[in-house]
């Protein structure tokens, strides 16, 4: 860029601020959240977590909350669900195959329905990106995203820490995948961890594998993680993976070489690829097995120590083989567990923000 | 028809090279007479503006807006579009011809002409290059341009076959028309609804690669070479990325009629301003990247850009209402043109004020050849632009002339307010 040209990039009409979001108990987005929001998050899972369900069912008893989901799900609708139910929530679940929105409703009047109903906080899942920001705009109601198209799924990213933390040992800089195999207590404990700042995951390379470009998940952890220190590296075919994404943040790198990135890995994430929006991009899949496909032996050759998470759903002898989505590395199951917790805390948090008036 | 003088105003008319306080004098819907003030020989009896500390210029040409009449009333007709144009300036507009039904017929062109359509300005009709703008079968340009025709297009359906895009050059040079390309390779851009890059990817929307637009822009730049027509002019409509503008710098330099336009939204905003999601962010081409906006400030100040054009394109609030990739491309940007050029072509940028309105007026009369507009020497149609060049304001979309709202600048600073527009002798514009 010439300094003329830079300098007229300074003069130039602001990006207005972003009014999003409308609603301090909304989770839209991991950038809207502060380290703060995140410990308390974290905290407030564990208190709600250990909590006496009798006495945690009047927390929010009565309280109404929809679930308006317009693709597919079982972890995160049955997760939300049950975290809202958990706290005495009435839930009722809205799916597109089964409303008005197969006559044509559009988002917006679909959410100013739920709320002439008595929703009081929206659970969003939806096929295009920023419909969340969409439905809070229209609806000035909290709204969680429970994923938005290629883009966010903020609460994913969450239980993901979650996980993470509760096998992260600070002093040597490693998370212990054998800790999730004690006879006693809980099967899955709690992370010891709460507190986070910029400097809890210094020393931690997570590693996302696969089809980051159609990934919300992907994109969440890789805008929060490198917030708490972490490095994120990106692994995964061009078509797959565009060098742009080395760009979304800060603390992301790419790397193409899947055994290279596996030796470096503290943690690795494998994803789905996504089928539904791949959009006409042909894939071999034989080639993309054998560069990406995570193995026992691939896995006992480069990081035997690493801990194995997957977001779900599994295809299984797709990304990974089933030995190691059952294996003694493997933290799956495990994240599906963190993210009732997770999702407890957001919609307590969702719905306390709302009793106080909000800013809507 | 009644005559009407304008007092004591500074006309800046650069096509006539002319930059001094002024008075002149409109009758019968021509410029009948210009002199220094007070000196005005013929004006008994007429009507007079005070211009005192204002600027009197030609009015302003827009050469790319959709007016969506006939077909789609309920976003903009020709009446409320030209009301518009007139509040921020203008004079005239080229209208698209992505009407409902397409505009590719005499028929069409001949009534939105109508003074039925009850226009406050003059509209020109750009007519679809090929039959409704399906890219396959040419139109009879003799007949649309006998009919009105300023120029023909098949605006948002680039046409994309080779043999069609020459021939499509080849007839319009045979009868004189402008060939205007919107310059995007559609089989690069599916499914895409913002400008590809970092911006997109941590969005999760799918981008249009700026090679979309500088490879179709590339690709017509070499038809045209090959057609060895002098008369053959390629106009590239909303010009976005760096690739493209210097495309057609190179083939300005190989003597080839190549020209172009540029948006203010293309040379004001970058794809950081999609933030939120925001619909009334998204059009096609789509904001770029800080580089390509860049390009276009630094085109505009060096002279390869040939005209500064809206395409004004208006939505119905529904419409835009929805999920970002399903709300329809466009915004308006007929009143907002002139002030955001000023504010920062002018203030910013310092464009001299004869190099801001010579885009909007002289040379994009040029480039479709519009007679007798686009200056204001005596025997021109009457059509001039009064407005205050000091005059610091807020635009305010609820309180557009348009049926549509779908803006990016509602809320921003413009520099010079319009006082009066005058189209062919008539006051079509009065500043409350």
């Amino acid at each position: 860029m010439t300094p003329t040209a830079a300098r007229r990039t300074l003069h130039s009409p602001p990006v207005p601020a972003s009014p999003f979001p409308f609603h301090p108990g909304s989770l839209l987005s991991v950038d809207h959240l502060t380290l703060a929001d995140v410990s308390q998050i974290l905290a407030r899972a564990t208190e709600l977590e250990i909590e006496d369900p009798v006495a945690r069912a009047l927390i929010l008893a009565k309280r109404r909350v929809a679930l308006l989901f317009y693709e597919s799900s079982t972890r995160t609708r049955t997760s939300f669900e049950l975290a809202a139910k958990s706290l005495g929530v009435d839930t009722t679940l809205v799916s597109s195959l089964s409303s008005s929105i197969e006559k044509g409703e559009s988002l917006k009047d679909t959410g100013l329905t739920l709320r002439a109903l008595g929703a009081e906080a929206i659970i969003l899942r939806h096929p295009n990106s920023g419909s969340a920001w969409l439905l809070e705009e229209s609806t000035r109601l909290p709204v969680l995203n429970a994923g938005d198209g290629m883009h966010q799924h903020p609460t994913q990213a969450l239980l993901d820490l979650r996980t993470i933390l509760a096998h992260f040992d600070p002093l040597t800089k490693l998370c212990h995948p054998e800790r999730a195999e004690r006879v006693e207590g809980p099967a899955f404990p709690a992370p010891a961890i709460e507190q986070v700042d910029e400097h809890t995951l210094a020393g931690v390379t997570v590693t996302i594998v696969g089809d980051i470009l159609h990934s919300r998940v992907a994109r969440s952890n890789m805008l929060l993680l490198p917030r708490l220190g972490a490095r994120v590296l990106l692994c995964g075919p061009p078509a797959l993976l565009p060098e742009t994404a080395a760009q979304a943040g800060p603390g992301i790198e790419i790397e193409r070489n899947f055994d290279a990135a596996l030796q470096q890995s503290t943690a690795v994430m494998m994803l789905r690829i996504q089928a539904e929006r791949l959009a006409g991009l042909a894939l071999d899949l034989e080639q993309y097995m054998a560069a990406y496909q995570l193995t026992g032996q691939r896995l006992a050759a480069h990081a035997p120590r690493a801990l194995v998470m997957h977001p779900g759903p599994i295809i299984r002898g797709l990304e990974v083989t089933a030995g190691v989505a059952d294996g003694p590395q493997s933290a799956i199951l495990e994240q599906v567990h963190h993210g009732v917790a997770i999702r407890m805390a957001v919609v307590e948090r969702a719905l306390a923000a709302s009793e106080n008036g909000g800013r809507a | 028809m009644t005559a009407l003088t304008i007092r004591g105003g500074k006309l800046v008319d650069p096509a006539a090279g002319i930059d001094a306080l002024k008075d002149i004098l409109l009758r019968d819907g021509r410029v009948a007479e210009i002199a220094a003030p007070g000196k005005l020989k013929s004006a008994n009896g007429a009507e007079s503006l005070d211009a005192t500390g204002l600027v009197v210029s030609p009015g302003l040409i827009d050469i790319h807006v959709h007016l969506r009449e006939p077909g789609q009333a309920y976003k903009e007709t020709i009446a409320t579009g030209t009301a518009a144009a007139a509040a921020g300036g203008f004079t005239a507009v080229a209208a698209m011809p992505n009407t409902v039904p397409v505009n590719d017929s005499p028929e069409v062109t001949r009534w939105m002409q109508a003074p039925e359509r009850g226009a406050s300005i003059r509209v020109f009709p750009i007519a679809a290059a090929t039959r409704g703008s399906k890219g396959e079968m040419l139109n009879d340009y003799a007949a649309l341009k006998s009919a009105g025709a300023v120029a023909v297009t098949d605006d948002g359906h680039p046409i994309l076959k080779d043999n069609i895009m020459r021939e499509t050059l080849a007839a319009a040079a045979r009868v004189g028309l402008s060939v205007i390309q919107h310059a995007e390779d559609t089989r690069m851009t599916q499914g895409a609804s913002m400008n590809l890059g970092p911006v997109s990817f941590r969005m999760g929307l799918r981008g249009m690669a700026p090679e979309a637009e500088s490879s179709l822009v590339e690709r017509d730049i070499r038809l045209l070479a090959e057609l060895r027509d002098a008369r053959a002019h390629l106009h590239v409509a909303h010009t976005s990325t760096a690739a493209a503008i210097a495309a057609v710098r190179q083939a300005r330099r190989n003597g080839l009629r190549v020209t172009c336009e540029v948006t203010p939204h293309h040379f004001l905003l970058t794809d950081e301003h999609v933030a939120g999601y925001r619909t009334n962010a998204k059009m096609n081409p789509p904001l770029r990247a800080a580089s390509d906006r860049d390009a276009m400030i630094e085109a505009l100040l060096d002279g390869v850009v040939d005209a500064i054009a809206t395409d004004h394109a208006p939505h119905a609030t529904h419409e835009k209402e929805v999920e970002f990739e399903r709300a329809p491309n466009g915004i308006t940007g007929l009143e907002t043109a002139l002030g955001l050029s000023l504010r920062w072509l002018h203030r910013e940028w310092k464009m001299p004020l004869g190099r801001v309105l010579s885009l909007l007026s002289a040379q994009p009369a040029a480039l479709l050849g519009l007679k007798g507009r686009g200056t204001l020497t005596v025997g021109s149609y009457a059509d001039v632009v009064v407005f205050d060049p000091k005059a610091e304001w807020i635009y305010r979309a609820v309180d557009t002339k348009s049926k549509s709202r779908n803006t990016p600048f509602d809320g921003f600073a413009m520099q010079g307010k319009v006082r009066w527009t005058i189209s062919e002798g008539r006051i079509a514009y009065t500043s409350e």
